[in-house]
């Protein structure tokens, strides 16, 4: 699907009419002056559909059943936002329970697991076996691809026991879970859960083993949740490996949002400072410390196979780091199912109050955070939302400038799909920003002869 | 170009999936029919689906499935190639049948959300309204759902196959919640719940979170939306205001929730 034509002298103009298997609609638009790359515009034209502005006057117990609606693939990262930022807002944070602490994180497992796995499986590890889709992957790799469905299977079947559905689950509430789910269906669940992590120990020794990753390292500003214990998710502050350490509130005026014209999406960068880089890399280069152990014995395996410690800066290395946060998920999945008794409460009474309140927890691909004011009657004054593919779009384009380098001598149809490729390195989902690529790639003052080239490749 | 090794078969019927103004939630159902995927792509050349392949065989295809409402006045000119491009089309999930959340614009000034979310609104290209498929171009079925239920989309695809109507009910979601014995959250809870006049389909998944439905599968065929509102209104003390909220969500601009809503915002202003 690409077109290439010579425009007028040396310019030349290619376009691609596809950024398949990604979540959400796009454009790759470069400029090239011999081998230097003059611009690189990551395009996003996902229709805009202003949820800040229809949130407002909205009743705030309506919020994280509509915020769930941003996105289909990680609606659970919306309501979490939205439950916690309301529950700062109403003043109930406080009183939430252990129990509805660990009910969410579990929910939040079973979005992991089936959000990653559809993305490592289904969408990233083609590029890297050289398939055009799962579909075709399966007929030469029919047991990883079905070991892999079943297990993102269980990961919906986990959400639909927790939260009713795993595409916009109901049970989830502002104070909580309307119900806690029932005790013997969790229990029910654990032969099938045990099955999985060790399918998906095999898998993630399987990506390190066999794969070959292009090297692409760069000096990133990692971001990520900083909990007191454990892994990031739910809960804690904000913190860089570049100084940034800020609490849930401060994040806000951290960071600065940019609306650019070639993007619905507004982009971030860090005041003072510039791009960062939220999602799986991130947090295992930060907190790889807080994994469960089942996925910490693991680590050194996979960093032995692949021929490289942590801190990994090479974001094609961000397919083993979704290998080992499933079974990170998939692990504290099983001990929060095995220490669950049916709780006293399952959510906090709330009485509706003029507040404000911010928080972000980690989405599958990053920090997605959270603000709202809200009126004496509970209505919503304000709502503002930075989800993680806007906060990743510059670094995105500067990755995409670094590669556009080494791609010079291929042509315009193969530097389409490595650019494809690297661009789904973010699992960007395009829905909540950015799905769709157009690739055009124009060249001033004609193109250069280097021979430069990038290492790997799929 | 890699991975186009398979060889096409040219008898199986050619299935497209199409995405516009949406959250891909609907198409995930698609994927997320984990134990029925590689045997739905057995059964129909999966032709054209940008989330699921890179793929793309030429039209025509024999069944098209559409997400996402039209927004934009690109989307306007492109869901007009997709029905030419496309035997039976299927408009899947609350977006598509409705116009969705983002319909909720129809009833403010676009600019005005624009001036709110956007420093630079004026990069933006949109339309004024989010409109369900059908209204640009014909649709041969609708399948509705926020998301859609999965067997539901198995039951349209296979009766499509097979050449006979699909069977979904369009009683409401009471139906399903006394099949499956749930004590009703309107009558013993006192809950403001939309079950009564909201289509059938999700299983009466909120009922079993002891939650009131929110209406997300749309109107069920002539509801009685007048008699519920009476009740909630009356016994259970809910606002004009309340009421136009919860008839204005997901599938807030579909008849006959729009036109209530629309009544009780007059209501609230009078």
């Amino acid at each position: 699907m690409s077109d290439s034509k010579k425009n007028n002298g040396n310019t030349r103009t290619i376009r691609v009419g596809a950024l398949a298997r990604v979540e959400g609609e796009g454009a790759l638009h470069l400029v090239m002056n011999g081998d230097q790359v003059e611009k690189v515009h990551l395009e996003i034209y996902e229709p805009p559909r202003f949820y800040e502005a229809f949130l407002r006057g909205r009743d705030f117990r309506e919020v994280p059943d509509i915020t769930a609606r941003i996105c289909g693939i990680c609606p659970v990262a919306y309501q979490m936002g939205s439950c916690h930022s309301l529950e700062k807002a109403m003043g109930v944070f406080d009183d939430l329970t252990p129990e509805i602490h660990g009910l969410r994180d579990l929910l939040y497992c079973g979005e992991w697991i089936e959000s990653h796995v559809l993305h490592m499986f289904m969408l990233h590890l083609p590029d890297f076996l050289g398939y055009e889709s799962a579909i075709s992957m399966a007929e030469d790799h029919g047991d990883t691809v079905k070991q892999a469905l079943r297990i993102k299977k269980f990961g919906n079947t986990l959400m639909d026991t927790v939260a009713g559905r795993s595409v916009h689950p109901v049970n989830v509430c502002v104070g909580g879970f309307y119900k806690a789910p029932d005790p013997q269906a969790m229990k029910s669940l654990l032969p099938e859960l045990e099955v999985c992590l060790d399918l998906m120990c095999k898998l993630t020794l399987f990506l390190a083993e066999n794969i070959t990753y292009p090297d692409l390292v760069r000096d990133y500003e990692f971001v990520c949740l900083n909990p007191d214990e454990g892994y990031p998710m739910n809960l804690g502050g904000l913190i860089s490996n570049k100084g940034l350490n800020v609490s849930q509130e401060e994040f806000g005026k951290a960071i600065e949002e940019i609306h650019v014209e070639h993007s619905t999406a507004l982009q971030s960068i860090i005041k003072g400072r510039g791009e960062y880089l939220v999602g799986p890399l991130a947090r295992l280069n930060l907190k790889s410390e807080g994994l469960h152990p089942r996925a910490k014995e693991l680590l050194p395996k996979v960093c032995k196979l692949i021929g490289q410690d942590l801190p990994w800066c090479n974001n094609f290395l961000s397919l083993p780091a979704r290998g080992i946060e499933v079974v990170h998920a998939l692990a504290i999945s099983a001990d929060i199912i095995r220490n669950y008794q049916l709780p006293k409460i399952s959510r906090v009474p709330i009485t509706p109050r003029a507040g404000w309140g911010a928080h972000g927890t980690e989405a599958p691909r990053g920090v997605c955070w959270h603000e709202y004011e809200t009126e004496a009657d509970g209505s919503i004054k304000s709502a503002h939302i930075v989800p993680p593919t806007s906060q990743n779009q510059i670094t995105i384009e500067s990755d995409l400038r670094e590669l556009a380098r080494l791609l010079v001598d291929v042509t315009d149809e193969e530097a389409a799909l490595r650019c494809e490729h690297l661009i789904r390195n973010y699992d960007p989902c395009i829905s909540c920003s950015v799905h769709f690529l157009k690739f055009s790639r124009d060249w001033q003052g004609g193109r250069s002869k280097s021979l430069a080239r990038i290492a790997g490749g799929a | 170009m890699s991975g186009i090794t398979i060889p096409v078969q040219t008898d199986k019927p050619k299935l497209a999936v199409y995405k516009f103004s949406s959250c891909d939630g609907c198409q995930l159902t698609l994927l997320n029919l984990e134990d029925h995927i590689l045997d739905i792509a057995g059964a129909v050349e999966i032709s054209f689906f940008l989330e699921a392949r890179r793929r793309v065989l030429p039209p025509p295809y024999d069944i098209g499935l559409i997400e996402g409402s039209i927004s934009t006045p690109e989307e306007e000119e492109r869901v007009h190639q997709v029905r030419r491009d496309c035997k039976y089309l299927i408009a899947i999930g609350a977006c598509a049948t409705s116009g969705g959340i983002q319909s909720l614009r129809n009833w403010a000034n676009v600019k005005e959300y624009a001036d709110l979310v956007y420093p630079s609104p004026e990069y933006l290209k949109t339309l004024e309204t989010s409109t369900p498929v059908a209204a640009h171009v014909f649709v041969d079925f609708e399948l509705r759902g926020c998301p859609i239920n999965g067997d539901q989309l198995l039951e349209v695809i296979s009766a499509l196959l097979a050449g006979r109507k699909p069977n979904i009910p369009s009683y409401s979601v009471c139906m399903e919640c006394k099949r499956k014995g749930l004590p009703c959250v309107l009558v013993s809870k006192g809950e403001p719940c939309l079950g009564p006049i909201t289509q059938a389909g999700c299983d009466a998944l909120c009922p079993g979170c002891s939650r009131a439905c929110y209406g997300c599968f749309g109107p069920m065929g002539q509801p009685n939306i007048n008699a519920l509102g009476g009740k909630l209104t009356g016994e259970l003390k809910q606002s004009n205001r309340d009421m136009k909220r919860m008839l204005r969500t997901f599938n807030g601009y579909l008849e006959p929730f729009k036109q209530a809503s629309d009544y009780y915002e007059r209501l609230e202003k009078e």
